[in-house]
């Protein structure tokens, strides 16, 4: 098969990808390290594990907004349950991730039983998450626990001065977990046919229903992972914490080349996108001239040349 | 507003009129209020101004309601605006610094916000139109970017706004009614004019209703879309110009935000359909004004402000139920068994 | 070819309606094991309202449909298929996004420990499937990087797959070319062989003749007749298709030929120069006259619709020009042909025609509105004369003016959809099958419009699948045949019996 675009829309990001790593690794000295790769996989933990859940997400066609609002509510949850309740922390992880997955799998039945536009019963459910977060503690709650310390003592060391941490692990676990879920298995596979076309897929006798809300069920999962995680990486749990999440989340699955109509893309362009963003922002970081605000405008731009792309592409096909 | 009233009059059936369920919302706010405290319904008069809870719910409910207004016509031609929050924050932004930095006269910065912000909207529209990218995604571009073009504009500070004639727009009173109601009055009758009395409305609705029939009859769809953005970029700076001059300052982080969503609720609420159509104004105006009314009632019932969007949540859901045929036809059927067992 | 007493598939006596249409009514035939069946008939024969009841998509009211003598009533096209009924559409419905090979298998693969799908058997089972065609397609590629063709292929295989008897093949040779076709026919055959029976529709008559066993004709829902294709003549199968013995058909004769003689002496209305679009319609030439109506003949997939949605600009033409009255008119921009006068009332009256959400009189009068402009509003006392009196004049049933149009029945959109073209007052009026669904009452009452619209002068293009429409409406007939004209008949000349002839005997 020749290589092309059309073929592979991942090039795209690769060459993204490695021509911004590449081009910082000449401007700056000292990125081109193990660290800061190690680093780009401990920043985007949540992110990246947000995005891997959004991806399910919009390969089936969908849409959700409530992560960012979910991640939230989850490290407050975890926090309050720690701290405040005195449950043990596996058994208040537990608690954050069954509730995810009903949360999820709540607005999945609402958007399949009753023919619901997903981007409006997601937009409910952002709203209903964000206020649930504050009904537990409208502050932030610090986190002071052995288990949480062990945690994040754990350390792999994969170069001089260069370690992935408990966060980066499990983002990397969870890529693989998903790239399984997706290649190998009926559910992923019927995800990526409801996407490809749900009339088709129900005429092939494909059970779509139960496909659609297992995928929103998932991504309730995910945004209560990424909260877990979140809670791993900042030591406390705030409702405040995810807000717009979703929009970053979104952007980094477009990046990778996963396409908004459903049905083309995966977990390895995910996990390109979601670095992607994170170089930029390592670079912002490393240059003091470039402001902050950089971040989101060059992340706009990526995603306007990719969507004008995948439009062209798609056209070209017609 | 004439087409409102009309609606009101004319249908025989109350039910099918899409304004009753912003209507009977709004009663049970004002019931819930009655109950637990009519002192909810007091107005006072403080230095010639109208000061109470009403007049909170017009001049705070103010932006969303032009947003609403933008929104609604967006919707209309089947398409959704994302972007409105993040405009709001490069308008409030761009005036602020227009007037404070730079120091133009707000006679011109002003309309020059106006300008840059329907320009933004012209450029979602040109995305929707001559790309063809669905509106969801076409504006989800400028939604990421605008903060940051915000936070550009002002160079990642808070602006302080110290003009008078700036701050008069968010804090002013003409006859005892915050200048920000005036506004909305001022904008709403101006498009419920454009609107009604040229056929700019019909076409709209008949482009939301059927597109591939709107082209058979020599509508030109995509120069009334790109029109509709931009209006409602513009009407989205706007708001974000009161918002900045209500606090007297423009975050450009905070201005405008999630606001999309509660324009997107206030139209939906309102009567308008997300699939685009038939369209009222006025019911986006309801719209706005009881989610406004929602939030400042569970305020005073001790609610935190933070958990507002719960009942905000079940609302939407609600009424997105309400318009699904499978679960009225539940609801219907649940009302059969019950009035055959009693 | 084997002659069991028990027929593969046998229909018997279905039955059924939509709302007040009655789609089928005892419609019956059999299909033996090793052949191909052609199901033949016009737009609205009900072709596939049958195709839809054998495959589970509709229930019918009464009728059976019994497969090797045992009656089954699939009420899905899922359960229909593990019956062993494959149907494959013209346009594909698979999954483009996929690859071939999950694209035959996907929905009935076997899965190991932790889920894991066991690929290895599926490659297995497609590559088998495959080899039932006699075809080799990389099970790797994805779908939509296949041509139409080897996508039908593909369908066809996932068909095999669960050793399907019954194969439906609904006209899969509309977007083949002839290479891909005759491909698709050397599998059809290889089937056909191995005893599958095979229901081919197609509008392309050659095609019909080629490879069909025998045929069965349906019309107007109902069941006409069964042939064996041997010895079959067309000109016999086209009188079954449209239903009338020719030679008795009459025609206005004198008459017709003096009004025709008074159009063609008129001036020009509508010059069409060379007019054309690749898989449209090759170079169409045309003079319109003032109050003259020409019809456009031929089968469906002629190029009779593509005429018309070249002349009136929803599709783009690649060469070729229109002139109004002399003054060259843009093509392509349908806000620009209406504006000079130029409007198509379209056969698709629910995509293309109507606003269902918006009122009577709001449908009525767009067309004229968006002609005028969007700031130069027909005021509402028009709106309502307006409404008034075409709601009047086509003594069309609504609850008034004010009622959405989606609560009329189908008969009556059509007539809101005229009146809105005439309210637009057209220079030129294209009619597209302006009768499709409706009553006998009303077709003659529009019959009668046209009649009186062209002694107005009001220039129209008339196409019709009901041919003795056209031959009660038109002055002159243009017969259209794979994408061509092919002949052109005048006053009296004009008949059902001279158009078919034209059709059938054409090479």
């Amino acid at each position: 098969m020749k290589i092309s675009l059309r073929s592979n829309p991942l090039y795209a990001t690769i060459g993204v990808l490695a021509s911004l790593f590449a081009v910082a690794s000449f401007s700056y000295e000292g990125f081109f390290s193990l660290r800061v790769i190690a680093n780009l996989f401990t920043d985007s933990s949540f992110l990246g594990v947000t995005a891997l859940g959004m991806t399910v997400v919009i390969l089936s066609k969908g849409i959700d907004l409530s992560v960012g609002s979910v991640i939230g509510f989850t490290t407050i949850l975890v926090a309050y349950l720690v701290q405040d309740a005195g449950v043990s922390v596996p058994v208040a992880w537990g608690i954050a991730l069954v509730v995810g997955v009903l949360f999820g799998a709540a607005m999945g039945a609402l958007i399949v039983v009753y023919d619901l536009p997903s981007f409006l019963v997601t937009l409910g459910g952002l709203f209903f998450a964000k206020g649930m977060g504050f009904v537990i503690s409208s502050s932030s709650i610090g986190i002071q626990n052995e288990f949480y310390d062990a945690v994040v003592g754990i350390q792999i060391q994969v170069g001089p001065g260069a370690y992935l941490g408990a966060g980066a692990l499990a983002f990397i676990l969870f890529f693989v977990f998903c790239l399984y879920l997706l290649k190998w298995t009926r559910f992923g596979r019927y995800v990526y046919a409801v996407g490809g076309n749900e009339d088709s897929a129900r005429l092939m006798g494909l059970p779509v229903d139960r496909v659609k809300i297992g995928v929103y069920a998932f991504n309730g999962f995910c945004s209560a992972f990424a909260g877990i995680l979140t809670t791993l990486y900042m030591g406390s749990g705030n409702p405040l914490t995810g807000v717009g999440m979703e929009l970053d989340a979104i952007a980094a699955v477009v990046i990778g080349g996963t396409l908004l109509t459903g049905g083309i893309g995966g977990a390895t362009g995910t996990l390109l996108g979601v670095l992607t963003f994170a170089v930029i922002q390592t670079i912002l970081n490393f240059d003091g001239r470039f402001k902050p605000a950089f971040l989101r405008i060059a992340i706009a731009a990526l995603l306007l040349g990719f969507i004008l792309t995948q439009r062209a592409l798609a056209r070209g096909k017609e | 507003m004439s087409k409102a009233m009309e609606a009101t009059v004319s249908k025989k059936s109350l039910r099918d009129n899409p304004l009753v369920w912003p209507l009977a919302g709004l009663a049970l706010v004002v019931a819930f209020n009655l109950v637990t405290g009519p002192e909810f319904f007091s107005v006072s008069v403080r230095d010639g101004h109208l000061y109470g809870n009403l007049v909170d719910i017009f001049s705070q409910g103010a932006r969303v309601m032009l947003l609403a207004l933008g929104m609604t016509l967006v919707i209309a031609t089947g398409g959704v605006d994302l972007s409105v929050g993040a405009v709001m924050a490069i308008g409030g932004a761009l005036c602020a610094t227009l007037v404070t930095q730079l120091g133009y006269g707000l006679y011109l910065a002003l309309p020059l916000t106006l300008l840059m912000a329907g320009a933004l909207g012209f450029f979602n529209g040109a995305m929707v139109v001559a790309g063809r990218i669905q509106p969801i995604i076409a504006t989800l571009i400028l939604m990421v970017a605008g903060r940051g073009v915000a936070l550009l504009i002002t160079d990642s500070d808070v602006v302080k706004i110290q003009d008078p004639a700036f701050l008069y727009l968010g804090k002013g009173y003409i006859l005892g009614v915050p200048f920000s109601l005036w506004l909305v009055a001022a904008v709403f009758t101006v498009m419920a004019l454009l609107i009604r009395k040229t056929a700019l409305g019909l076409l709209i609705e008949a482009v939301g209703d059927n597109e591939h029939a709107s082209r058979f009859s020599g509508i030109e769809a995509g120069r009334l879309k790109l029109i509709v953005y931009a209006v409602c970029g513009a009407l989205a700076g706007m708001a974000g110009v009161l918002d900045a001059a209500s606090v007297s300052a423009a975050d450009p982080m905070r201005v405008g935000e999630l606001k999309e969503l509660d324009a997107i609720f206030a139209v939906v609420i309102g009567g308008t359909a997300l699939t685009g159509g038939r369209f009222l104004l006025f019911g986006s105006i309801l719209g706005a004004i009881l989610l406004q009314a929602l939030t400042l009632t569970l305020y005073n019932a001790g609610v935190p402000a933070a958990v507002a969007p719960v009942p905000k949540a079940i609302v939407i859901v609600g009424v997105c139920l309400l318009q699904s045929d499978r679960f009225r036809k539940q609801i219907s059927n649940i009302i059969k068994i019950g009035g055959k067992a009693s | 070819m084997s002659k069991d007493a028990t027929p593969l598939l046998k229909v018997s006596g279905l039955c059924k309606r939509f709302g007040s249409v009655q789609a089928l009514s005892d419609v019956s035939f059999e299909l033996r094991a090793g052949e191909i069946h052609s199901l033949l008939g016009e737009n609205g024969a009900g072709k596939s309202t049958t195709i839809k009841c054998i495959t589970g998509v509709h229930r019918p009211e009464s009728g059976t449909v019994e497969l090797n003598g045992r009656e089954i009533a699939p009420r899905s096209p899922r359960e229909a298929e593990l019956s062993g009924i494959g149907t494959v559409y013209q346009e594909v419905n698979l999954l483009p996004n996929l690859s071939v090979l999950e694209n035959i298998v996907l929905g009935r693969v076997k899965t190991g420990a932790l889920g894991r799908i066991d690929w290895k058997d599926a490659r297995r089972r497609a590559k088998a499937a495959l080899g039932k065609l006699e075809m080799d397609i990389d099970l790797e590629a994805r779908l939509s990087s296949l041509p139409v063709a080897m996508q039908q292929l593909v369908a066809l295989a996932r068909a095999l797959e669960v050793d399907s008897k019954v194969l439906i093949l609904d006209e899969p040779t509309a977007s083949l070319d002839e290479a891909e076709v005759e491909n698709l026919f050397r599998v059809m055959n290889l089937l056909r062989d191995k005893g599958i029976g095979i229901i081919f529709i197609t509008h392309f008559l050659d095609q019909v003749f080629r490879m069909s066993d025998r045929m069965t004709v349906l019309r107007n829902g109902r069941y006409i007749v069964t042939r064996d294709a041997k010895g079959l003549s067309k000109q016999d199968l086209l009188q079954d298709m449209l239903g009338k013995a020719f030679e008795e058909m009459q025609s206005r004769g004198a008459a017709l030929d003096a009004i025709a003689e008074d159009r063609a002496g008129r001036a020009t209305q509508l010059q069409v120069r060379s007019l054309g679009a690749p898989g449209k319609i090759d170079s169409l030439e045309l003079e319109l006259r003032e109050g003259e109506v020409v019809g456009l003949a031929g089968l469906l997939g002629s190029g009779r619709t593509e005429c018309a949605r070249l002349i009136f600009g929803v599709d783009k033409a690649t060469a070729g020009s229109l002139e109004l009255k002399g003054k060259q008119v843009k093509q392509g921009v349908p806000s620009e042909s209406i504006r000079e006068g130029i409007m198509l009332a379209s056969e698709d009256r629910k995509a293309e025609g109507i606003f269902p959400h918006l009122t009577v009189r709001e449908n009525m009068m767009i067309a004229l509105q968006s002609r005028r402009g969007a700031l130069n509003p027909v005021s509402r006392e028009e709106q309502d004369a307006i409404a008034e009196k075409y709601i009047k004049a086509m003594r069309i049933k609504t609850s008034g003016p004010e009622a959405k149009i989606k609560e009329l029945s189908g008969g009556n959109q059509q007539k809101v959809l005229l009146a809105r073209w005439l309210a637009a007052e057209p220079k030129v009026l294209i009619l597209d099958e302006p009768t499709r669904g409706i009553d006998i009452g009303a077709r003659a009452e529009i019959e009668k419009l046209i009649e009186s619209l062209s002694e107005d002068g009001l220039s129209m293009i008339m196409i019709s699948s009901e041919m003795d429409e056209e031959v009660r409406c038109c002055h002159r007939v243009l017969v259209l045949r794979d994408r061509k004209v092919i002949g052109e008949l005048r006053g009296s000349a004009i008949t059902e019996s001279a158009i078919v002839r034209k059709i059938a005997d054409h090479e």
